[in-house]
């Protein structure tokens, strides 16, 4: 039996062989997009850094890192960003999709530490988590899966005002065992809607593996089930994640939804919360991190001769310097009202 | 004025509603050529098309979802529930998901969407045909609950549910369907969500209800009439945002309280309306706060003896009734 798996040159029935020379950027895409994302990349990471160490410290009650899955994320989001007309469901290890889509790494600790001046829901909701959307963002809960159903509907809605717009949801491999899932891909295929369901998998639900939670190698194979594309991608690789969602993107807007699963790596435990050393092999994430964004893009950018070794260290203590004020500034900010409690428990 | 069934003015308000503003749509199994199970969407996929009288594929979960996130993007969707005991395998997206939208967004996103859903007994459906589920809705911040017995009400107040900004639970006992039919204006109306109806004027008891028992209610009010025991008769319409002023008032007046639903006795909406009483008009009552309500098990049986053991029915309210006008 053919395996299913694919990469991003299949999406428009390219030449699965097809390697990217190196030099050479995919269409639409230039060097300072590289650069830019580079930048928001070492961005997100200070702060997702920087987040864990406050909860060390008592400051963060709880955070979800999306070290290790940042390529798939911001690949997809540059996609989104260059087309122009998408909206992005995320789930809760979206950080690095939540933060690059706009937000400052202010509003970022106002968030994690439940500030008042929390961007997502004013300090009702875990962090960066319940809607932003002047970024065109909406997430409302943890029960994984429950966003696919909606983001079908947001495509319907989207579809019956005449728009165009193409809707990206997010989920883990452990949401793929939802029966929302199957619900919201069968109803996107039926109506041919204008969806991208992006399958970050880090091979771990919380601690059980993908072997406990799938009888099957490939969640992209699963697409086949609905008569939509499916295609497995290199989630550690921002450019691939970029050209495949863009070619996703024309293909949803003219023919219906696509199951793109981004191959990812979790560096950190679950959440805050976790200890992964419990359940996880010795050398798994350390061997993993070989391949991590941070490093794999600088080594590019300098070979590529898009940015110096100074550059790039700039980037990096500009970036430090963002996330240490912004701690300070959100740690000394107020947190929201009391008298807030009971307000917007229903829309006017 | 013209003389019309439950299901047809429910049917009325959605046609209304639709051909008023084009963001308003149906979903729901069997919606389209079928017209519903119920015939509540007749005629109507043949008017607006099928993109927006949408037959769904027969997952629950999907339908509360998809509506959901049409709502989110500035739809009015009415998700049709076929019978409110299939509800259950999407309360996450309406409990868990669309009662918190507002709230867990500080108000940024609004779900403006009518689940209507067919409800209760007294139709030998059984255990999966039968149940009366609004109490799991009542106690849910976030969520409208509407539970209107006349076609006048249920015209009216689904348009105003169709209007509002918030998730309302519209629900519609399946008995009354047929069986109770009223005047409708021919004029374009709208009842306000949130007001109960004094549907009988008394000075001796205080009798609240919804639904179908509100008739029964009704019926036994005027057996008791016949005795000379004065009852009034309360149609609280809306269960969220419940109407307790007028509750209040009335027993303020009759120092007498008697509570009538189907839905399970512990915990519902019965209880909630004992507490407000002995809560807040607890030096006006002049006798213990009464309910008549279905009994704790798990629904209402499927056969004829069973089922009717379950259900509230006129002269048992009327005996309990006679109870409280003695003490």
């Amino acid at each position: 039996m053919p395996r299913n798996r694919t990469t991003r040159a299949q999406v428009s029935g390219g030449s699965a062989t097809a390697k990217r020379p190196k030099a050479k950027l995919p269409k639409g895409l230039e060097a300072a997009d590289l650069v830019d994302y580079y930048t928001r990349l070492i961005q997100v990471r200070s702060l997702d850094e920087r987040i864990w160490a406050l909860n060390r410290q008592g400051k963060v009650p709880i955070a979800a890192s999306s070290q290790g899955h940042e390529a798939a994320q911001l690949g997809s989001l540059l996609a989104a960003e260059k087309d122009g007309d998408c909206f992005l469901f995320p789930y809760y290890r979206d950080l690095a999709l939540k933060v690059a889509a706009g937000l400052t790494p202010v509003q970022v600790m106002m968030s994690f530490m439940g500030k008042a001046g929390d961007p997502y829901s004013s300090g009702r909701q875990f962090p960066l988590q319940g809607a932003d959307l002047p970024h065109k963002i909406i997430q409302i809960s943890n029960v994984v899966a429950a966003g696919l159903t909606q983001s079908v509907g947001y495509a319907l809605g989207s579809r019956m005002s005449g728009g165009q717009t193409v809707v990206f949801v997010y989920f883990g491999d452990g949401a793929t065992s939802q029966g929302e899932t199957h619900e919201a891909m069968n109803f996107a295929s039926i109506h041919k809607l204008p969806v991208i369901f992006i399958c970050e998998n880090n091979r771990y639900a919380i601690s059980t593996p993908q072997t406990s939670q799938m009888g099957v190698e490939e969640v992209a194979s699963r697409a086949a089930s609905y008569g939509m594309p499916g295609f497995t991608v290199d989630g550690m690789d921002l450019v691939s994640c970029y050209e495949s969602t863009r070619e996703a993107i024309t293909h949803a807007r003219a023919q219906g939804p696509v199951l793109l699963e981004m191959m990812v790596e979790r560096f950190m435990s679950h959440t805050t919360d976790d200890d992964d050393r419990r359940y996880r092999p010795e050398g798994e994430v350390e061997r993993a991190r070989e391949r991590d964004p941070v490093i794999t893009m600088a080594r590019t950018l300098i070979d590529e001769k898009i940015l110096t070794q100074k550059q790039v260290d700039e980037i990096a203590s500009e970036a430090l310097r963002a996330t240490d004020e912004a701690s300070d500034i959100a740690e000394s900010s107020s947190p929201p009202d009391e008298s807030g409690l009971y307000e917007s428990v229903y829309a006017p | 004025m013209a003389v019309k069934s439950v299901i047809e003015a429910i049917r009325e308000a959605i046609r209304e509603e639709m051909d008023r503003d084009s963001k308003v749509f149906v979903m729901g199994e069997d919606v389209g050529i079928r017209g519903g199970v119920f015939l509540a969407t007749q005629g109507l996929a043949e008017e607006f098309g099928d993109q927006r009288i949408i037959d769904a594929p027969l997952a629950e979960a999907s339908i509360m979802g998809i509506a959901l996130g049409a709502a989110f993007q500035g739809m009015r969707p009415i998700p049709e529930v076929q019978f409110s005991d299939f509800v259950w395998p999407s309360i996450n997206q309406l409990i868990g998901e669309a009662a918190r939208t507002c709230y867990g967004t500080n108000g940024a996103v609004q779900v403006p969407m009518v689940i209507r859903m067919p409800y209760g007994g007294g139709i030998r459906g059984g255990l999966f045909h039968s149940q009366n589920v609004e109490t799991h809705f009542f106690h849910t911040p976030g969520l409208k609950v509407v539970a209107p017995c006349t076609p006048y009400d249920a015209k009216g107040l689904l348009k105003s549910a169709i209007r509002d900004n918030n998730p309302v639970v519209f629900l519609e006992h399946k008995k009354t369907y047929r069986l109770v039919r009223g005047e409708v204006p021919d004029e374009e109306y709208t009842l306000p969500i949130g007001k109960a109806d004094v549907k009988r004027g008394g000075s001796n008891i205080t009798l609240v209800s919804y639904g179908l028992t509100l008739h029964y209610c009704l019926e036994a009010a005027e057996e008791l009439a016949g005795g000379g025991v004065d009852v009034e008769v309360i149609d609280l319409r809306t269960l969220t945002p419940l109407d307790t002023e007028t509750i209040l008032e009335s027993v303020k007046k009759t120092g007498k309280l008697a509570i009538v639903h189907e839905d399970n006795i512990t915990g519902g909406v019965g209880a909630e309306i004992a507490a407000l009483a002995a809560g807040q008009a607890f030096e006006y009552l002049d006798g213990p706060v009464t309910r008549i309500c279905g009994p704790d098990v798990p629904t209402m049986p499927f056969a004829q003896t069973l089922e009717d053991a379950y259900m509230p029915t006129a002269d048992k309210i009327a005996d309990e009734l006679r109870k409280l006008a003695a003490y």
